[in-house]
């Protein structure tokens, strides 16, 4: 039994990496101009023509290796906090994580904005973690006060409620040309990342998802609850600290530069859970990584394509396919309390 | 190979500043199984934390082999040590054997992927419990005793020296609670391991102890073997009984006698007058009981039961005085009921008590 579900898990990574690499294929294709799979491969070896060239390597290609290295940010940085509050419809959307960083990054943008300075993509990242734990320890302040799951995710729903407001409201007053940048961005999109942005986001996103793979072994410890991870030699404060300074710092990483990007933090590692029957996190860390890439990729192709060539926000995609799945997983964590 | 493992030193536990406990001191030894027993909330889940190193005490020590926990790192304490807790396992999809696998922690790399060794001793400690044919199921879709078992396997997979259980019989039928204790009876003898655990059930802590630590009003109150707790009165002490009686024989609790002049007198002896005893308790009917031999199987419960009884002395025929007491209470009585089938040597003065019953009639 224990070789069928290595074998399970194997077709599963398999299936995940095939789906990656057809999106990211697809992306690099499709668009307003239409490129064959030929073109695609020539414009990395040379042979294509300048255009070409071009539009794959300075347009697409940044879009492409955003959206997958972010998307499986927001998975990861969405499975650290379900292992953290113990609860699968945690995630940085829902608990407004992603709300608190675009707020900070929408004021130091439109501050700097004033005095003629662009940030540059750690600034960006640093104002974006500053938000991001400003809601994190408001969300761990009430934590401590409500014992019930569902009244910390309505908590954490209306922080996002509070700082969106605040990002309209300042968006609202602000003057600048720059206005409409700012309102497409808090939309949520992953248009317009420049490849010096890709390294950084690359820099970041890997690090942090390979500290959160070392954690695994910690994190299936704290699976079976604090007490019994405390026995087997878990430093549970240290462990805690960690979770939320990476979920935080990953989540962080994708507001600053796509904005807030919802339910996929949560919908990912529900699905993949689902697919590789486990929640083993050796296993689910590094197949949430590529099933939030594969998911991201999927979703820009259709926030691009869908009403091309006008493009829709990448949250309201990733809505429409993230949140029915959100609805499912708690449906399916009440089944199984009542079955128990 | 005995020897003390487990030890404590003027050990006071609670929670912040608040003391629950103080002035603890025990020793165990490898093999023994140590239970603490106290009424609710006198501390004992708080001493078993404080001993796992879950809860930080508030003053004194607690050694393992000789070692003080405070100087060890968590690291070491898991490989010494392992709990069975009593808290539901909320755990999303993980089968029994990913639950068992967790007590290898302390004993695998940076990634903890279970080694060959790792997973026979995994398979072990799934077979010595007997919850094998567990191995691919949820841990969310099992039973309480069930669950019971496969957290007892996670912690022998631990290969503790020092096996801590709160409360593992809870919530466990009796067969389960039977099965549950006698695994632990077994680990004991076969690995020489140490347990202390906390029970509700006396009887089944009289049974399954090699010590017994009880616990009131703040402090140890006793510590010794079954034999030496489970004496006299001191139970109900421990444990304030007013509404109930405890006999430390059985290590099992009788409802509070009916007092009151006695309507119905109960003729008994050899275990027959028992459930004549309980009946009568249950409808409230005060009764006297006679004539029972002091170590008569039924003589604890007719004590505990009968508003007034009549006994005589162990090994003795029934006296011609014990008879005349009798007869004086029966004539008080309205009803005479009449329980042995038969009457032998010892115990003709029973027939006489009948005889007289019926003559009446």
């Amino acid at each position: 039994m224990n070789r069928k579900r290595v074998i399970r898990w194997m077709i599963c990574f398999i299936v995940l990496l095939l789906l990656a690499a057809v999106f990211l294929i697809l992306e690099l294709a499709v668009g307003s101009a239409k490129l064959s799979l030929n073109d695609v491969i020539g414009a990395f070896t040379g042979s294509s023509n300048s255009s070409a060239k071009t539009i794959v390597r300075e347009i697409r290609l940044p879009r492409t290796l955003a959206a997958a290295l972010l998307g499986g940010a927001l998975s990861v940085s969405g499975f650290l906090l379900q292992s953290y509050f113990n609860n699968p419809i945690a995630g940085p959307y829902v608990l407004g994580i992603s709300s608190g960083a675009k707020l900070t990054v929408a004021l130091s943008m439109m501050f700097t904005m004033k005095y003629g300075i662009l940030m540059n993509s750690a600034e960006m990242v640093g104002a974006a973690f500053v938000g991001s734990m400003i809601s994190m320890v408001a969300i761990l302040l009430l934590s401590g006060k409500v014992k019930n799951m569902a009244q910390l995710i309505i908590a954490g729903v209306m922080i996002g409620y509070i700082c969106s407001a605040l990002t309209e409201l300042a968006v609202t007053f602000a003057d600048d040309a720059n206005i409409v940048n700012l309102h497409n961005w808090s939309m949520g999109s992953f248009s317009g990342i420049s490849m010096d942005n890709v390294k950084v986001i690359a820099v970041i996103v890997i690090a942090a998802s390979a500290a959160a793979f070392m954690l695994s072994k910690p994190m299936s410890a704290y699976q079976l609850g604090e007490n019994y991870a405390k026995n087997m030699g878990v430093n549970i404060k240290l462990f805690r600290t960690a979770l939320i300074l990476l979920s935080s710092i990953l989540s962080a990483c994708v507001t600053a530069f796509a904005g807030p990007v919802s339910f996929v933090g949560i919908a990912v590692p529900h699905l993949v859970k689902n697919a590789f029957g486990t929640a083993k996190p050796i296993i689910i860390i590094p197949a949430s990584f590529i099933g939030g890439a594969v998911f991201c990729l999927g979703c820009d192709l259709i926030a691009r394509m869908l009403f091309a060539p006008v493009e829709i926000s990448i949250s309201t995609v990733t809505a429409v396919f993230g949140a029915p799945v959100v609805i499912m997983a708690m449906l399916s964590r009440r089944n199984q309390k009542g079955s128990a | 190979m005995s020897g003390t493992i487990l030890s404590s030193k003027k050990l006071s536990v609670g929670y912040g500043k608040k003391v629950i406990v103080s002035g603890l001191e025990f020793e165990v030894s490898r093999g023994e199984i140590l239970t603490i027993i106290g009424p609710n909330g006198a501390g004992k889940s708080t001493i078993l934390k404080s001993i796992a190193a879950q809860l930080p005490f508030i003053s004194g020590t607690v050694s393992i082999a000789g070692t003080d926990i405070s100087a060890m790192s968590a690291h070491d304490i898991a490989q010494k040590l392992s709990v069975c807790l009593t808290e539901r396992i909320t755990a999303e999809k993980m089968t029994c054997e990913d639950v068992v696998s967790t007590g290898r922690y302390p004993y695998t790399g940076r990634l903890g992927i279970l080694a060959e060794n790792d997973r026979n001793i995994v398979q072990e400690a799934m077979e010595l419990t007997g919850v094998t044919y567990l191995s691919d199921t949820d841990i969310r879709c099992i039973s309480d005793g069930q669950r019971q078992t496969v957290m007892l396997a996670r912690a022998i997979a631990q290969q503790p020296d020092v096996l801590i259980l709160d409360e593992p019989t809870s919530f466990l039928d009796i067969n389960n609670k039977l099965r549950l204790l006698s695994i632990l009876r077994e680990l004991v003898r076969s690995r020489n391991i140490t347990v202390v655990q906390t029970l509700h059930e006396l009887d089944l802590a009289q049974r399954f102890s090699d010590k017994i630590l009880c616990i009131k009003n703040n402090k140890a109150d006793r510590i010794g073997t079954p034999e030496e707790i489970f004496k006299g009165d001191y139970v109900s002490e421990l444990y304030d009984i007013t509404s109930g009686s405890f006999l430390p024989e059985f290590g099992t609790a009788e409802a509070a006698k009916v007092t009151g002049a006695p309507q119905i007198f109960v003729i008994a002896g050899g275990g027959s007058g028992i459930d004549t005893y309980r009946r009568l308790q249950r409808q409230g009917i005060a009764f006297a009981a006679g004539i029972i031999h002091e170590n008569d199987i039924e003589y604890p419960v007719a004590k505990s039961l009968a508003s007034e009884l009549v006994i005589e002395k162990a090994f003795e025929p029934i006296s011609d005085e014990s008879v005349r007491k009798a007869l004086e209470i029966m004539k008080r009585c309205g009803e005479v009921i009449c329980c042995p089938d038969s009457f032998g040597t010892m115990n003709i003065g029973n027939k006489r008590l009948f005889e007289a019953y019926k003559s009446r009639t």
